[in-house]
């Protein structure tokens, strides 16, 4: 017998008490939705999970209701260091429900359990730990003295972190003082509902937030909904744009982190067998749907031969399967639309005359999967070296010297993160300086913290997410209006005369808008 | 300086086939510092990441044989006498007196002066290098400390291997290492080496424990291994056991991968042995994942890969009788030694 044909190692599946039907999360309630009720899968086997309510413009307006009732008579009136302990609170029930939450994750998103399980979850916490400590601090979240929140914020995330990245929106909405709707991709709502399980148990007041599902018309229902004050979308740069241009001069603060084509650049001095391994964490972690996946392999011309040997030596041991085995390395592909993507953009990448190689890997019958796989002779001007694939499909090109790997690197329309390995610090240095990305690693790859703002240049879209900076995206300054936000909430929208927003405060967002882009 | 009389051993042939026959201390500093550098969080992130491996039932039970197989059952201590040895012998011989189908360790390990002793007490089970029955290992070269004159060193080694050591677990000059001097370091193990000569013309088994604990950096253990190789270690082994820390899964990791780029360079198998401080089944699995996720499981036998340990064993047969009947024992259910 083979040793590493390990005997399976499931995660049991026991813990996570599912529903057969989920309804809206709204005013602290489950409720139906109006819409048509659609069902969740799993992407490793295609097996249904659970059917999931499908939310319409007249649940949209429910929801942003709740919200604006729920800022307006609680959340802006509650003191800091009151909203601070719900966070602290929420954070603990996370670790506390992490194995349900990791199981619902990988059952819904088929990435593998011990990325959902040591990676996702526990940053999740640390995300609410973290804000939840500024909640009572916003004087120094760099706006001047009392900063105000926003108001209602929407917040449409995506299905390739679905936990992690509600909590990147959530948390920080939340210390800021304002209230939330929230809708979850499509294919990934589960985590989502789960955690509204948790904001039940957290005694979070009714309508702070509300976590409503459905499609892209339910996402642009929301993003537009009027009685919005700000637009936070995590996803890709086509839907960003779309939400850019409708939401343009209705005075609603927008944060936008989109696509990426990140270059992770090895140069003939990087320590080797580490440099290998931040590539396969670049590229392959979460097969491939990360937007700051390092997808652009830029390796100096000297290493390159002995990089690409190593690097398949590597991926031959890489495990895909189940995800919820826990030695589980590759999971399944989100969904059926996005293997089709990848395979699309895979071919389109022999057929521009690159040389592809994948790991020998036995593939499900059922269930959306996609081999690890990398493309040598790429040139710059090929659809796999420009495009993001979102998947598990590296594209390899060379250079001889730091200036050409720069100009490479940023020879892109995005620039959301970057990677070097390098045993030189000096060069480390000067590259990182020059690197038009958000987010640019040293000897690592796809590292998050809280405490570190995230997002991007160019395409990558604006605005950041985590730290001080991901604070100051909910708030504005306190200047503009006499009195703090925690003693007088704006009314609400709805009776409002058309303009919206008084004068002096249109002046501020115009020009915190200009500062922005 | 040139090391003269190393061209022409036999054992320094590595080192001139990758460097050439203008063998220098200076074209082997050359050599030692151009290789790779280690990053060590992300050495230490990628151990951390092979000990997640969840190794269960069938698994379990073949990582629990092999381990048992992969033992140098170890005493090193200063009172050691014939008859502790005698007894380590006989747990040696039959771990488990309770299961038969027990595997037998791979070696004994003992001070030199032990060695005749260990020999008797095994009679017909000792494999002299063979492929069955249980090898007899000496830690030689003044060990622990390797403070000795190089004929000091020497005359330590051709006593262990004539009394009958299969192998020989010498120690590398960790201050000639530190100040530099790679050549002293490259010198003493080939001399060694040779002195693993018997007079049949046959071998024992080198064994160089490079002492990583006082090497304190992961760049000194990538150029310590490749030095012990270059100079004709058969295995290169992380610790005495006397300082701390001894194995470490990075450091081991580290090693793994040095063998990992030999073999790949030279089509060459080089065995490694983390030793000291491996005391649970959980943490030997771990290596044992680590083994084969990094140059394959054909290194999960003996000769290639050991443990050195003592206390391992009884752990290793208390879940192995766990796994066998569905409950824990206790440890008056398995035998001290």
């Amino acid at each position: 017998m083979s040793f590493l044909e390990y005997a399976p190692a499931p995660e049991s599946k026991s813990i996570l008490h599912l529903k057969k039907d989920y309804g809206l999360f709204i005013d602290g309630d489950f409720r139906d939705g109006h819409g048509t009720p659609f069902t969740t899968i799993s992407p490793a086997d295609e097996s249904p999970i659970a059917r999931i309510a499908n939310a319409n413009t007249a649940d949209v307006d429910t929801a942003v209701a709740a919200a604006r009732r729920a800022y307006d008579k609680t959340w802006s009136r509650m003191s800091g260091a009151d909203r601070g302990k719900y966070l602290f609170r929420i954070a603990r029930l996370v670790q506390e429900r992490s194995r349900e939450l990791a199981v619902a994750e990988s059952l819904d998103n088929g990435k593998p359990i011990k990325e959902s399980r040591d990676v996702d979850v526990p940053l999740v916490a640390a995300w609410f730990f973290y804000y939840a400590g500024w909640a009572d601090k916003l004087d120094h979240a760099g706006l001047g003295p009392s900063p105000r929140a926003l108001g209602v914020a929407a917040q449409v995330i995506p299905w390739n972190f679905p936990l992690l990245m509600l909590a990147w929106k959530i948390a920080p909405a939340l210390a800021a003082g304002n209230t939330v709707v929230l809708k979850p991709a499509e294919t990934t709502p589960l985590s989502a509902l789960v955690f509204a399980e948790i904001l039940q148990q957290a005694d979070l007041p009714a309508g702070v937030v509300n976590i409503i599902t459905g499609a892209g018309d339910t996402g642009s229902a929301l993003v537009n909904h009027p009685d919005v004050d700000k637009v936070a979308f995590t996803g890709s740069t086509a839907v960003g744009r779309a939400i850019a241009r409708s939401t343009a001069g209705t005075g609603k603060k927008i944060t936008l982190e989109l696509g990426g084509k990140a270059a992770n650049i090895v140069f003939d001095d990087a320590p080797m067998d580490q440099a290998i391994e931040g590539i396969v964490n670049g590229i392959f972690f979460n097969q491939g749907h990360v937007c700051c996946a390092g997808s652009r392999l830029l390796v100096q011309e000297n290493i390159h031969d002995e990089v690409i040997d190593r690097l398949k030596q590597r991926l031959s041991t890489l495990r895909m399967g189940d995800p919820l085995d826990k030695n589980t390395d590759i999971g399944a592909i989100n969904s059926k639309a996005q293997l089709e993507r990848i395979r699309a953009l895979s071919e389109v990448g022999e057929q521009e005359g690159a040389t592809r190689w994948s790991a020998d890997c036995e593939i499900p019958a059922k269930g959306f999967w996609f081999a690890p796989t990398i493309f040598t002779n790429v040139e710059t001007s090929h659809r796999i070296a420009r495009e993001e694939i979102f998947g598990p499909v590296l594209s390899v090109l060379t250079f001889r010297t730091p200036a050409e790997a720069i100009a490479k690197a940023n020879n892109t329309p995005y620039g959301l993160s970057a990677g070097i390995w390098s045993d030189k610090g000096s060069r480390i240095l000067g590259v990182a300086d020059r690197l038009k990305a958000g987010v640019v690693w040293a000897n690592t790859f796809n590292r998050f913290d809280p405490a570190s703002p995230f997002g991007g240049y160019k395409e990558s879209g604006y605005g950041r997410e985590g730290g001080r900076h991901g604070l100051g995206a909910y708030l504005q300054s306190g200047w503009s209006d006499a009195l703090p936000a925690s003693r007088s909430p704006r009314p609400s929208r709805a009776i409002r005369p058309s303009t919206k927003a008084k004068p002096a405060e249109k002046a501020v967002r115009a020009a915190s808008k200009g500062a922005a882009s | 300086m040139t090391i003269e009389q190393s061209v022409a051993l036999a054992p320094a042939a590595r080192a001139i086939q990758l460097i050439g026959t203008d063998l220098t201390e200076k074209s082997l500093k050359l050599h030692l510092d151009g290789l790779s550098g280690v990053d060590a969080v992300g050495l230490e992130a990628r151990a951390a990441g092979l000990a997640t491996r969840s190794i269960k039932t069938t698994s379990k039970a073949w990582a629990l044989d092999t381990i048992i197989r992969l033992i140098d059952l170890t005493t090193l201590e200063g009172a050691d006498t014939p008859g502790k040895v005698q007894s380590l012998v006989a747990k040696a011989m039959n771990p488990d007196p309770s299961d038969p189908t027990t595997p037998r360790v791979a070696a004994v390990c003992v001070y030199g002066d032990m060695v005749a002793d260990a020999v008797a007490a095994l009679g017909s089970a000792h494999a002299a290098g063979g492929p069955t029955g249980i090898n007899v290992a000496a830690v030689a070269t003044a060990f622990p400390s390797g403070r000795a004159s190089l004929a000091v060193k020497l005359a330590d080694t051709r006593d262990a291997v004539a009394a009958g050591a299969d192998e020989i677990d010498m120690v590398i000059d960790r201050g000639a290492f530190l100040s530099g001097r790679y050549g002293v370091v490259f010198e003493q193990i080939v001399a060694v080496k040779e002195a693993c000569r018997r007079d049949d013309g046959s071998m024992a088994h080198l064994k160089v424990i490079l002492e990583t604990g006082e090497l304190n950096t992961y760049d000194n253990v990538r150029k310590a291994s490749w030095l012990a190789i270059l100079a004709g270690a058969d295995f290169i082994k992380t610790s005495t056991g006397k300082v701390q820390p001894a194995a470490t899964l990075p450091v081991t990791l580290l090693m793994l991968q040095v063998v990992n780029d030999w073999n790949r360079l030279t089509g060459e198998k080089i065995g490694v042995k983390p030793a000291g401080g491996i005391r649970s089944s959980k943490d030997a699995i771990r290596y044992l994942v680590t083994v084969a996720e990094t140059v394959g499981e054909e290194w999960l036998h003996p000769h290639l890969f050991r443990f050195g340990a003592s206390s391992l064993l009884n752990d290793v047969l208390l879940q192995r009788q766990k796994l066998k009947t569905g409950h824990y024992s206790g440890p008056d259910y398995v035998t001290i030694d």
